[in-house]
């Protein structure tokens, strides 16, 4: 046998070589197309209405073109940070408390990180200013802004708790093995019943707090405990039981600042 | 030099942000589990990487895309665009004037959603615990349309000054039908995904949106009436990523039943 035909022994041709480098170049830059397509239909929304629509050009087109980069390059980052750090932080974390044994700390360390987490968070701090301004406006507390600022702090108190509290019922969930259905459909009922009682200005804020809790650094740390729980824990399905911490988080503030809304 | 001093800003935004996460998750490492993290040094390239790539993210929108999308907004939402000058004195506006709105909230809730850095975490994740079932396209255009749907019946509801918890309580009976006949399977994914929708992307131009309308329309107040898009974007996700789950296995089924057939 010629040396060239023995499939055992390798030879880099040319042309595979070639193969290899673009196939290797194609994964490298894997994360910056998949952020293109993500960010694709923003641009064509924002094209379309602005020269269809409106008929107006683009303000400011080269901010805009370097945005862009900055928000492509960022995801594209963000994407690989989540694979190194983020969901094996997460299921490592899940793996350690359950094999330590002491689940009551596995429950302090959720109600922990919801709290924690939702306490400072940004968009959370926004609504409960605006919600203080309401509440003044409506003379539910008096206009000073030291009564504003009690208003604030309180409510975002209200909502990290109700979020401390709903990744605390989630991982025990986990835990016990229950559907989540029963569980959130409970927790619609709760709505329900809070809405009948609560003061309307507030409905609508507590509505809202409800999706806002969720941040992009809490969202794939709590995925990844949920799923490392049920991957852990013998009879437990990653897909059934892992998923729905989530749905906890945003549930719960509804009720709790329905209620926050019922007590002031 | 201006853009150095913001991404500075942002940056150290971002850290104070990710400052109690970290001190949470290295406390409890060190003092309860006592145990060393796998890899430090992947670990902390992958910190520095979200760090880095989440505050790019949003220096990136905050140049290019919040100015603009918060500006087409306003100028959709704006009287002068709106009541076109021969029915500008005909009397309160009728729903249908509204039609741009609508396809913008519906436009701008789909794009937003798509790029929801939380959302395609979750995705990722769904798509290796799934084995590949739930692809990381599928379920995130199928949360994209539901908040799509979502945002646009979120601005009818502002238009016609519906009570939102009218809207709030029906979804809450659709979920829960689907629920009854959904695999289980889909459910819990389902459900979170209600959650993840609204975060970074979504939020600020959608809030925009349901402001301006509410100070467009005369009789509704911003503060009543401008709060209430973020529900209808968390709650309709549900519905579509469980029809979109429901869609597919009947498809299944279907197919199943004409190969056995043949």
């Amino acid at each position: 046998m010629h040396p060239a035909d023995n499939p055992l022994v390798s030879h880099p041709r040319k042309k595979d070589r070639i193969r290899v480098i673009w196939r290797r170049f194609r994964r490298a830059i894997e994360p910056l197309t998949d952020s293109a397509l993500a960010l694709l239909p923003i641009i064509l929304v924002i094209a379309f209405f602005q020269f269809l629509v409106l008929r107006q050009p683009i303000p400011r087109l080269g901010d805009m073109l370097g945005g862009v980069l900055e928000v492509l390059l960022g995801l594209a980052l963000f994407v690989r940070g989540l694979q190194l750090a983020l969901f094996p932080i997460g299921e490592e974390m899940a793996y350690n408390f359950l094999r330590k044994g002491n689940l009551w700390w596995l429950l302090v360390f959720a109600f922990a990180l919801g709290f924690g987490t939702t306490v400072a968070e940004p968009a959370l701090i926004a609504i409960a200013e605006e919600a203080a301004r309401i509440a003044a406006d409506g003379q539910v507390i008096a206009a000073s802004a030291e009564a504003q600022g009690q208003y604030a702090i309180g409510l975002r108190l209200t909502v990290a708790l109700a979020v401390g509290i709903a990744l605390v019922i989630g991982v025990f969930r986990i835990l016990k093995g229950w559907p989540v259905q029963y569980l959130i459909i409970g927790g619609y009922f709760g709505v329900v019943l809070m809405t009948a009682f609560a003061p309307p200005e507030i409905i609508g804020i507590a509505y809202d707090s409800g999706g806002v809790t969720t941040s992009t650094v809490t969202v794939p740390l709590v995925a990844a405990l949920g799923i490392g729980l049920a991957q852990t824990i013998h009879g437990r399905d990653p897909l059934i039981d892992g998923f729905g911490l989530i749905a906890f988080a945003s549930l719960t503030p509804m009720i709790f600042v329905m209620g926050f809304g019922m007590l002031y | 030099m201006d853009t150095m001093v913001g991404f500075g800003a942002t940056l150290l935004g971002m850290l104070r942000d990710i400052l109690p996460i970290a001190a949470i998750l290295f406390g409890f490492q060190a003092l309860v589990l006592r145990r060393k993290i796998k890899n430090p040094a992947r670990v902390g390239v992958g910190m520095v990487f979200v760090v880095i790539g989440l505050t790019l993210f949003l220096e990136g929108l905050q140049n290019a895309l919040f100015p603009i999308g918060r500006l087409m907004a306003q100028q959709l939402t704006a009287p002068e665009f709106i009541y076109h000058a021969s029915e500008a004195a005909a009397g309160p506006p009728h729903w249908m004037d509204f039609l741009w709105i609508y396809a913008f909230a519906a436009a701008i809730g789909f794009a937003t959603t798509v790029a929801e850095p939380a959302l395609i975490a979750v995705a990722i994740k769904a798509k290796q615990v799934s084995g590949g079932t739930i692809t990381v396209k599928g379920l995130r255009y199928a949360v994209a349309v539901g908040v799509a749907i979502g945002v646009a019946v979120g601005t009818f509801r502002i238009v016609t000054g519906t009570p939102l918890h009218w809207f709030i309580i029906g979804g809450y009976i659709v979920v829960i039908i689907q629920t009854l006949s959904a695999s289980r399977l889909i459910i819990p994914l389902a459900y979170d995904s209600g959650g993840v929708t609204t975060s970074t992307v979504t939020v600020p131009l959608v809030a925009a949106l349901g402001l301006g309308l509410a100070e467009t329309i005369p009789g509704r107040s911003a503060v009543m009436d401008g709060f209430g898009l973020i529900a209808f974007a968390s709650l309709f996700p549900i519905v579509t990523v469980l029809a979109y789950a429901q869609l597919t296995e009947w498809l299944a089924g279907r197919r199943d039943k004409n190969s056995q057939q043949k």
